[in-house]
């Protein structure tokens, strides 16, 4: 079965939401305020990406989306006809800070996601097809029956967007969703992203902190650094001299490192991430 | 319990069973093996080991507030104080972004000794020592009921709960993605926790309430690789190690909690050995 049924299956109706409107936005915790004088507009089908230095508040925005941290200011959901609603919200986090010998099996966690059914009951076999259909749609049906802490970073990470992709999400919000993980294994991701947002008109919001790889699949790139200091096409990022001037030897090094890329998987000959 | 008096004595007509205490205890031990089966693999999993282990040795503070406002039977001011302790420790989780183990501790002290300090006025500890080691062959077919609806309460609330808290544990983001209200969750599964050792106390006892709940979970734990199996194998080590502790506590004359939490513990070094094959 191609992902692209798989995902249809699982997938809601097309969604209604057409953006996502952050005003004066700005977030505070104790005394520290991390965020502040945000304005954003992010439309459905965008790719949008999150750079900035550590400390910027990237993550703090995602969780600031969520409702986990608290905000001031405006943030609303609107679909095509300008109500608000509540969107249903994906999300893929850094890094999942669990217990490795937790005895959770990749069907645990997914079941627990989608249905009500306590899992310690075991599963149903519909519960079973569908999170199989699912993790096929990101090339990780195998991993079904692992354990999490047996899985790579990689696989975790698809078996995290997997999840986050069923129900079918209006908006999906990637933390850092490939840090530390190998060249093939980030484009596999933002392959799978990139291809998902195009036929079902998500939102996404990546943060990120692979410039070469933002350049090639975001469709806006936002620098955050305690508000937005920069908002642009992947162009015209590229070309703003303060930019440059600031990251261009991170930008350099980064988009070194993917002309590499392909020599490295002809000498593996064949090794899929 | 007529019924389950000539249950037992047409199914185990042994020795033992023929002392009616024997039966009540029977009963009281398949009643609470499960309850702190499941309780104890989701404390496992929240790594709530101290937070247990704090609720327990507060209930002292609990009974001495209970002697302090002349109740002559302490358990329900016992639970009520329990769960606000529970509600003020993951209160003061969030309120303070401290780490927890430095709260906990900070807490156990103290209720510790504000409950020895009051307890002891006037030299009468001496009579409230058996909450310290608990005397299960005491339970009357009252408190049996109690732990009945305990039970029922519990498989209830892992019914509905059970994947809210599984997420929550997880990952708190992941969870608040999915709608769930974590905070809320994280306190209810704090206070049911505070109720069950609460209740369970003056059976079990204050010193090794926490290593009944802990130990079995653990042990399943290093042999289980899914929830299933963790739960199924949580829950036969406890049943096992319950009525063991049970019988050996009757042969032996010695304190039936502590016999059972002994067994328990043998569990848990043989799962631990046994860890390399389910790894």
């Amino acid at each position: 079965m191609t992902y692209t049924d798989t995902i249809l299956k699982s997938q809601r109706k097309s969604c209604g939401l057409c953006c996502t409107k952050l005003e004066n936005f700005g977030v505070t915790i104790g005394k520290t305020e991390i965020l502040s004088d945000l304005d954003l507009h992010i439309h459905c089908g965008d790719l949008t990406a999150v750079v900035g230095p550590n400390g910027a508040g990237k993550t703090t925005l995602l969780k600031a989306i969520l409702g986990e941290i608290g905000h001031t200011g405006k943030l609303s959901f609107l679909d095509a006809k300008d109500c608000r609603r509540n969107p249903v919200v994906g999300y893929v986090p850094q890094r999942l800070d669990f217990d490795l010998g937790a005895p959770i099996s990749v069907l645990d966690l997914f079941s627990a996601c989608s249905s009500s059914w306590p899992v310690c009951l075991g599963h149903s076999r519909r519960l079973r097809e569908r999170a199989s259909a699912s993790l096929a749609s990101v090339q990780a049906d195998h991993l079904l029956n692992r354990r999490l802490g047996d899985l790579s970073g990689g696989e975790l990470q698809r078996v995290l967007l997997a999840m986050a992709l069923d129900p079918g999400p209006d908006l999906l919000l990637l933390d850092e969703p490939v840090s530390g993980i190998d060249v093939q294994g980030k484009e596999l991701f933002y392959n799978l992203v990139s291809d998902l947002r195009r036929q079902y008109d998500l939102s996404v919001i990546l943060v990120s902190h692979d410039w070469s790889l933002l350049s090639r699949y975001a469709d806006r790139i936002i620098l955050l650094d305690r508000t937005v200091q920069c908002c642009g096409t992947p162009e015209e990022f590229f070309s703003n001299e303060k930019i440059l001037r600031a990251y261009g030897p991170a930008v350099r090094e980064d988009a070194d490192q993917i002309r590499l890329g392909p020599k490295i998987i002809h000498r593996r000959g064949g090794v899929h991430a | 319990m007529e019924i389950w008096y000539s249950f037992v004595d047409h199914f185990l007509p042994f020795a033992w069973t023929h002392h009616t205490f024997m039966k009540n205890a029977l009963l009281a031990v398949l009643l609470v093996s499960p309850v702190f089966a499941i309780m104890g693999t989701m404390v496992v999993n929240n790594k709530m080991a101290f937070f247990s282990d704090t609720i327990g040795h507060s209930a002292l503070t609990g009974i001495a507030i209970g002697v302090l406002l002349g109740f002559q039977d302490p358990l329900w001011i016992m639970v009520i104080f329990s769960v606000l302790l529970a509600v003020a420790i993951s209160m003061l989780k969030t309120l303070t972004g401290a780490s927890t183990d430095t709260i906990i501790g900070a807490v156990s002290a103290t209720m510790v000794a504000l409950g020895i300090v009051i307890l002891s006025r006037g030299g009468g500890f001496n009579k409230f020592s058996r909450f310290l080691v608990g005397d299960l062959l005491s339970i009357n077919p009252k408190e049996v009921l109690l732990l009945v609806f305990t039970l029922v309460g519990v498989i209830l609330l892992w019914g509905i709960m059970f994947n809210k808290f599984l997420l929550a544990s997880v990952n708190p983001s992941l969870a608040r993605s999915r709608g769930i209200p974590v905070r809320l969750v994280e306190t209810l599964f704090c206070i049911t926790t505070a109720v069950i050792v609460t209740i369970s106390i003056q059976w079990v006892g204050i010193l090794i309430i926490n290593s009944l709940l802990i130990l079995p979970a653990a042990a399943a734990r290093n042999i289980s690789r899914n929830m299933r199996q963790y739960h199924v194998a949580s829950i036969l080590i406890t049943l096992t190690s319950g009525i063991a502790g049970l019988l050996m506590s009757y042969y032996w004359s010695t304190a039936t909690g502590a016999t059972i939490v002994l067994f328990a513990a043998l569990f848990y070094l043989g799962a631990l050995l046994l860890k390399p094959r389910f790894a």
